[in-house]
């Protein structure tokens, strides 16, 4: 299970564009992220902080790591990274528990901590429980370097960051049924967000979204953002179903 | 995968039993026994010659019968085991030593006839014992009580056998003889609490009979209730094993072969990346198609789809397999096929093989589709050079009529553009056909 992509696929790459900070080559990143691996697998591990570790070329620095849910709450709490990289399957309780004792954290309004849930599940109560549970995006292991750095980059900043296949589940989530919304706000997406996730969905990165929609990268930002809180917030029927189906929320 | 299975009583600690004191060490012997293995088991553990003890037992025999009743609860009551050897380390081989408290040798349906056999003898011993003594009024009850005790013995015995039988593995045969058993010693005591009022022979004491009665089934509630409780347990256990072995099995008959398999030809084909990346994607592609799909196993690609889902899904599995690219597949809602999307899925297909080829380099192909009431829609993505469609080189014909032309003459529409930061998309777009034809 290497995060190696031999092919340099951008296999369920994120719909990140470069930004000013984020992996760029040239004169070095802007600013530095500090970074938690969580993981159970030893090697995953070692082939993330390969990849995306070099501080100075990727502006990612790996502060801490650890292999289970509990070594996880107390790293996550001695080092107060600003994202953790977090397995969705782990010994003890899996993410969720993480997400679930780290919420504290998460709050904090100074230096909240955030998540990046990385997975090799393709099973859609994982996903979405994840997210329900906290974490600002969802991305496959599969991942290149690259768009990894993009990512942590772009949660860092606050904001969410969806795969393609997330960006699938949540429009299979939001479809539109007959039973009437319990609440507005949270039950339905606009149809800028819905035209926003599909992209997404098809492999279009944000700034070709903000080309293609016509509107800044910032807009579609806050379109992804918006579609976060509802899935965390909204109790639409197969969000709960999903997120309860391995009793994850 | 091939850890040992849990031990079936490590999920609780098994009751201490009162007619099993885990320490004794006199145990009936299997082996060349000419009626319980009693007087060999004896010999075996006082150490002395087998036909010396035989010789007491029916010196004792002549003394009243009292030989007959000593080896009759002897029978009943010591099991049957590797008489007077350390049974664990004679069954050092058996499974789960310690099991029970105890390891017991061999036994036979011979032992479950010999167990009643052993009762009515011991029944006998002791009618005859108690035919001795100047019982007086109460001579009435005897018989009774008797029975009574010989019902619960037997539900005492047939709880304790279940558990023998279900340690040596028998727990599959019909367990017909174990409830005809029970069922024996219920009666058993039904008989023995109406003899009580038959012989009483008037109605006055039949409250108080009736409370002797409950008294009774109380009583065997108390006595037999460990054991019944341990039993189910004992079952349940059980049934989760085979539950569990057949998950295993199935599991292993689904993915190992062909996961083991595949890393055999990816160690053989190692200086071949292409191939070993081949490989590795076909693999993950099986196992999370049976991994994920609902109720757990995918349908095997070999099978004609017949979703829209599926036929997306298996069109990229095989343009991944021919050309070696990686394939994203997101599908949005789904929908039977029909014939229009038919040609929508070969158009699509044709796509990918485009994309794979020219647009490979690039790194993964994207695909999505997405049923919205009665409109399919499919894209298809690349990152590779992108090109235009005016200046298409003649190989590439093949966009023109098999894509387009295609989606055209099935009343859809095909769009291919340039994506904003490079490489190509197509777009196909289908109305399903009326569900009425």
């Amino acid at each position: 299970m290497s995060s190696d992509a031999a092919q340099d696929g951008r296999t369920g790459g994120t719909a990140g564009g470069g930004r000013a900070g984020g992996g760029q080559a040239g004169d070095g990143p802007a600013r530095t992220v500090r970074v938690v691996l969580v993981d159970d697998h030893r090697m995953f591990r070692t082939g993330v902080q390969a990849e995306i570790g070099r501080t100075d070329e990727t502006g990612v620095e790996v502060v801490g790591e650890a292999a289970d849910v509990d070594q996880a709450v107390t790293v996550i709490t001695a080092t107060r990274p600003e994202v953790v990289l977090l397995d969705v399957h782990l010994p003890g309780g899996g993410g969720v528990e993480v997400l679930r004792r780290s919420a504290s954290l998460m709050a904090d309004p100074e230096r909240p901590v955030r998540f990046l849930a990385l997975s090799v599940s393709d099973a859609a109560e994982d996903v979405i429980g994840v997210i329900r549970g906290g974490a600002r995006g969802y991305v496959t292991k599969t991942i290149t370097g690259t768009d990894l750095v993009d990512a942590i980059f772009r949660v860092s900043e606050g904001d969410a960051v969806f795969s393609p296949r997330l960006a699938g589940f949540v429009l299979d989530a939001f479809a539109s049924t007959d039973a009437p919304p319990v609440d507005e706000d949270l039950d339905r997406l606009t149809q800028r967000e819905r035209e926003v996730l599909r992209l997404i969905a098809r492999g279009y990165a944000y700034k070709e979204i903000a080309k293609q929609l016509f509107i800044s990268v910032k807009t579609v930002e806050s379109h992804v953002s918006a579609v976060l809180r509802k899935l965390q917030l909204s109790n639409r029927h197969e969000l709960t179903r999903w997120a309860t189906a391995r009793r994850l929320v | 995968m091939t850890s040992a299975p849990p031990r079936p009583e490590a999920s609780y600690a098994p009751a201490p039993d009162p007619d099993d004191p885990p320490l004794r060490k006199l145990y009936r012997s299997a082996d060349g026994r000419m009626l319980g293995g009693v007087a060999r088991g004896l010999a075996g553990h006082l150490g002395l010659p087998v036909s010396w003890v035989r010789v007491v037992f029916i010196a004792l025999f002549m003394a009243e019968g009292m030989g007959a009743l000593l080896y009759a609860a002897f029978w009943f009551i010591v099991p049957l085991g590797v008489g007077g050897v350390d049974a664990t380390r004679a069954n050092a081989s058996a499974a789960a030593p310690g099991l029970l408290g105890k390891a017991r040798g061999r036994t036979g349906r011979k032992a479950d006839r010999g167990q009643i056999l052993a009762l009515l003898t011991l029944l006998a011993g002791a009618a005859v014992v108690a035919s001795k003594f100047q019982l007086g009024r109460a001579n009435a009850y005897v018989w009774p009580i008797l029975l009574i005790g010989a019902g619960v013995a037997l539900v005492w015995r047939q709880a304790d056998n279940a558990r023998r039988a279900q340690w040596r593995e028998m727990g599959r045969r019909k367990g017909l003889l174990p409830f005809v058993r029970g069922a024996a010693g219920v009666v058993l005591v039904g008989v023995g609490v109406t003899g009580i009022v038959v012989l009483q022979s008037s109605v006055r004491h039949l409250g108080m009979a009736l409370q002797a009665a409950l008294a009774v089934l109380v009583g065997i509630a108390l006595l037999a209730g460990p054991y019944l409780v341990r039993l189910t347990q004992d079952l349940s256990e059980e049934r989760l094993m085979r539950i569990r072995a057949q998950e295993r099995a199935e599991v292993a008959a689904h993915v190992h072969d062909s996961v083991l398999h595949t890393l055999t030809l990816i160690q053989r084909n190692a200086e071949d990346p292409r191939e070993v990346a081949r490989l590795a994607r076909a693999q993950e592609r099986e196992l999370r198609a049976w991994l994920y799909k609902p109720e757990g196993r995918g349908k095997d690609e070999e099978q004609e789809p017949d979703t829209l889902a599926e036929a997306v899904r298996k069109a990229a599995a095989e343009v991944e397999d021919h050309h070696g690219v990686p394939i994203e597949v997101v599908v949005v809602g789904d929908c039977p096929l029909d014939e229009r999307l038919g040609a929508q899925m070969q158009a699509a297909r044709e796509a990918m093989v485009n994309a794979a080829k020219y647009g490979g380099e690039g790194g993964a192909v994207q695909v999505y589709a997405e049923v919205e009431g009665r409109t399919v829609f499919v894209s298809v993505r690349d990152r590779g050079p992108g090109f235009d469609l005016d200046a298409v080189p003649g190989d590439r014909m093949g966009v023109r009529e098999s894509i387009i032309g295609r989606m055209q003459r099935n009343g859809g529409t095909a769009r291919l553009r340039s994506a904003p930061d490079g490489g190509t998309v197509v777009e196909l777009e289908a109305e399903r056909l009326p569900d009425d034809g």
